[in-house]
């Protein structure tokens, strides 16, 4: 299955590929890994005239700390970040998440910028970036704008960025303290989207929650997080007992789809029950199991 | 495949050693020039939609999947495919593995099993447990051997390449 045809312009700058993006806008697509865009051209889901291939512009793939943020470059591939040494030890909870991405050949070649720029309602990082409270940069030629993941993305393939701007970085926390993360993934295949992904965050002082943050994706037309959940485990006694009552809360005001995969009320039972693994295995993980 | 007044773009890949510089249509799937422009046909399609793994082929040391991706994203790169992995007629140990050990059956997915278990092996460097190897494949249908014999065929590689003992996790 060919696409129709299209015009492929190949930057070698990112001064050039924002040029050319002002210059082409709604007609163009950036193309990065090209894991989603390619499969959609072919079903002919989408055509763009111009397709701007960003695989030759430089310095748009590193993983780097700085002060307590790690910052990640937007062709950054899963495969990437999934074997970072940096952010396993300081944030483990995106290099879990890049782990369960499709697979090995998919993770070789996906991008974060192109995952998140796409934003499928069904895909990974968004549980996490939500739970991490991430946020994305966006370039034009006009200038820079830092916007939080899950305000930029605003619906299922639909995000805030403008046609002229490039995602360049994302960036997450460095993590540190007594801390535990875990993502728990429901899906049918392995090389699937999430049905249901959970990602937990926590940190624990004194044998109390301090910190929890859960993010959920594949429940709605966006990420979201379960603050009924976190609002009511801070401060609450670090254990399994108060996960049990808390996570049950994960589903409160959820209205996932329907589809073929699953129904929305198995969506919702599977949102707490995921909850309830993703914050377990946090916790051992806090406490330094 | 070229309508006429299509753009053409120019890429120069090296591919199983050799030097190769072409003009395709920014359509034109990798696979696609693979098979049909050099001519290498042990790259397989087999679903055409990014699920089976068949067109798997090696990019600048990484397993990727040849039909989602557009020619022109190799221009540059190095690739290596089924053909390119036996030296001085000496079968690689990954596919001495699967001839000894019964790991393909039609064939079809074979090419492609070889190449994602040629990124993997490389990558871990010791002899993997038998879960790796499953996570490994887990790109790669297979309709015929239902994988026992692929994983046996993968382990007894690694043990080619690295020597007995491990198991990893
Ligand atoms: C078989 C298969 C299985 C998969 N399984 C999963 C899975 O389990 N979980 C999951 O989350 N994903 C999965 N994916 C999707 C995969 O992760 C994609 O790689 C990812 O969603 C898109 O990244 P990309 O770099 O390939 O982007 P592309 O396909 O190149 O681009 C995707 C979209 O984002 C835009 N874009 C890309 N980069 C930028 C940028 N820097 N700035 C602005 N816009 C940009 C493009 O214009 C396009 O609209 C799967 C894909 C396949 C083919
Ligand atoms: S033909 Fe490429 S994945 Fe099936
Ligand atoms: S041997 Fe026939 S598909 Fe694998």
């Amino acid at each position: 299955m060919y696409p129709p045809e299209f015009k492929v312009l190949v930057p070698s700058s990112l001064e050039e590929a924002l040029k050319l993006l002002k210059e082409h806008g709604d007609n163009a697509k950036i193309l990065a890994g090209g894991h989603s865009l390619i499969p959609m051209m072919r079903l002919r889901l989408v055509k763009p005239e111009v397709v701007i291939y960003l695989g030759k512009v430089p310095g748009l793939r590193y993983i780097r700390e700085n002060g307590s943020t790690i910052k990640i470059g937007a062709m950054t591939t899963h495969g990437e970040i999934e074997s970072s040494s940096l952010l396993a030890e300081k944030n483990p909870l995106l290099q879990e998440t890049a782990s369960k991405i499709g697979d090995l050949q998919v993770r070789n070649m996906g991008t974060i910028g192109g995952s998140i720029a796409h934003a499928d309602p069904a895909a990974d990082y968004p549980a996490a970036l939500t739970a991490l409270e991430a946020t994305v940069v966006l370039k034009s030629l006009d200038g820079e704008r830092e916007v939080k993941v899950d305000e930029f993305i605003q619906g299922p393939y639909f995000t805030d960025a403008r046609p002229d701007e490039l995602l360049v970085e994302v960036r997450v926390p460095s993590l540190s303290g007594r801390f535990g993360t875990a993502y728990e993934k429901l899906y049918f295949r392995a090389t699937d989207f999430a049905i249901v992904g959970v990602a937990a965050y926590v940190e624990v002082d004194g044998g109390a929650f301090s910190r929890v943050r859960v993010g959920l994706t594949g429940v709605g037309d966006k990420p979201v997080r379960a603050r009924q959940v976190e609002e009511e485990l801070v401060g609450r006694e670090a254990s399994e007992a108060s996960i049990e009552k808390a996570a049950d809360l994960a589903s409160e005001g959820l209205e996932p789809p329907s589809d073929v995969r699953a129904s929305s009320e198995y969506r919702k039972k599977m949102a707490e029950v995921l909850t309830k693994r993703a914050l377990t295995r946090a916790l051992s993980k806090a406490k330094g199991g | 495949m070229s309508q006429q007044g299509e753009q053409l773009v120019k890429i120069t890949v090296k591919v199983n050693g050799r030097t190769y510089t072409h003009e395709v249509p920014p359509r034109m799937l990798l696979v696609h020039y693979i098979r049909d422009v050099l001519g290498l046909t042990g790259t397989h399609v087999g679903c055409d939609t990014s699920n089976c793994g068949a067109c798997t082929v090696i990019m600048n040391g990484k397993a990727v999947k040849s039909c989602t991706l557009f020619a022109f994203m190799a221009d540059g790169a190095e690739i290596i495919t089924v053909e390119g992995l036996a030296s001085n007629g000496k079968l690689h140990p990954i596919q001495e593995g699967f001839r000894e050990n019964h790991g393909l059956q039609c064939g079809f997915c074979t090419p492609g099993m070889i190449m994602t278990l040629y990124d993997f092996l490389n990558r871990v460097k010791r002899k993997p447990s038998e879960a790796e190897v499953r996570r490994a494949i887990e790109g790669n249908l297979c309709r015929c051997t239902g994988y026992v014999n692929i994983v046996r065929s993968a382990l007894w590689a690694a043990e080619r390449m690295y020597g007995g003992g491990g198991g990893g996790r």
